[in-house]
């Protein structure tokens, strides 16, 4: 027991620690003239959805409640915004060309049809995101929808 | 007392998160290792040195090489990086495709494309950008997934050709049953899939010829 307590307190001292590494926010209030949202006409449902989901990761405006302030969570959003944002970012969406979007269009149907968007370790503490049959669905035609009209 | 149980509680909390966190980063390493057992069990078949002929070993080595040399920076060494690709495909083999996901990424890289026109080279341009990102990902994701970007990926490659030509003959053709309907290159007229591989080898047509 004695062992237990001494771990559980290393433990709490090197969690309390970690909150003061400084990460980078991803935060910004504009959206620019390029947001996918803005250069098409998405259904709301779907707008609502689409950001619940996907923008944390896939645009410049991470939403930060509590538990993502603190460590390691915000180290984790961090490193995936990263790598997320640089494989699709929804705020420069109109910056693609055709063929680029066309390209990301299904990339994203591929990625909500097989489930893995979006990323199952957040969906874990953040259960907004998932995303039921119908929504995947909705979400599908609709950017198939958009592909058509790309390509 | 209860205090302590519940900064246990989130001292549990943290370390299971922690845990999870780094797991997650493991998944990109594992596949690296397989990389190259095809070229090795070949050595074995010739492991009694009796016979004198021990060619057979050069021209394995050969092969190696033509799909290693791709510092030319024309639309041939992409066109040969493309189609090493896609016999790896045909073949089910996954590392393979892995490597010359990498070597395709790398010609794409060094394509030069300051002999073209302006109109052709902002194309082009598109063209090499979006094909690198495939092939990156091609370098780095299981065969299901490679099959997925090589769709893409091949008509970037026909649209390049389009525009750059070639002193090869080639010939599009197509598999109505994959993903809606996918084209893919090939120097041969016989049909080997790429989508399928063994599953369903000759599933396909001839749909053009190029040249
Ligand atoms: C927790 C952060 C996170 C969330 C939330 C998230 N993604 Fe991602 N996404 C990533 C990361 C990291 C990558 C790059 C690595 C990978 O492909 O797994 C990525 C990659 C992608 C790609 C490119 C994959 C490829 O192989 O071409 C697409 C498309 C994508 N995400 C779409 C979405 C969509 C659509 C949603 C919402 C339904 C979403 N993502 C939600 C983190 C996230």
């Amino acid at each position: 027991m004695k062992i237990f307590k001494v771990i559980a307190w290393i433990a709490l001292i090197a969690f309390v620690g970690i909150q003061f590494f400084p990460t980078d926010r991803n935060e910004s209030d504009l959206i620019p003239q390029t947001d996918f949202m803005l250069v098409n006409q998405v259904p709301t449902s779907i707008q609502n959805q689409l950001k619940e989901s996907c923008y944390d990761c896939h645009s410049n405006n991470t939403k930060y409640p509590w538990y993502n302030k603190i460590q390691p969570a915000a180290w984790y959003l961090e490193d995936h915004v990263k790598e997320g944002k640089s494989e699709l970012n929804f705020n420069e969406w109109d910056s693609l060309s055709r063929r680029r979007k066309a390209s990301k269009l299904r990339s994203i149907i591929k990625q909500v049809e097989s489930d893995e968007m979006p990323l199952s370790s957040y969906t874990l503490i953040h259960s907004d995101a998932v995303l039921s049959k119908a929504q995947q669905t909705e979400i599908i035609e609709y950017m198939r929808q958009l592909k058509g009209e790309a390509n | 007392m209860s205090k302590l149980r519940s900064t246990l509680g989130v001292v549990a909390i943290a370390f299971i998160t922690l845990t999870a966190v780094s797991c997650n980063d493991n998944k990109k390493e594992q596949n690296k290792a397989d990389g190259d057992h095809s070229e090795m069990s070949v050595d074995g078949d010739h492991s009694e040195m009796n016979h004198d002929n021990s060619d057979g070993h050069h021209d394995v080595d050969k092969n190696a090489m033509a799909i290693n040399d791709s510092q030319d920076s024309k639309a041939e060494v992409i066109l040969k990086d493309y189609f090493n690709l896609k016999n790896a495909l045909v073949g089910d083999d996954n590392a393979k495709a892995k490597d010359l996901g990498m070597a395709l990424t790398k010609s794409l890289k060094s394509f030069d494309v300051s002999s073209h026109s302006n109109t052709e080279q902002t194309e082009l341009k598109d063209i090499i950008v979006d094909a690198t990102e495939h092939a990156e990902h091609i370098s780095e994701s299981d065969i299901a997934h490679q099959r997925e970007h090589f769709k893409i990926l091949s008509k970037d490659i026909t649209d390049m050709v389009a525009i750059t030509g070639t002193n090869k003959k080639l010939y599009e053709q197509f598999c109505p049953m994959y993903d809606g309907g996918s084209v893919w290159l090939s120097m041969e007229k016989d049909i080997k899939n790429p989508y399928y591989g063994s599953q369903m080898l000759n599933c396909g047509k001839l749909q053009r010829e190029i040249n």
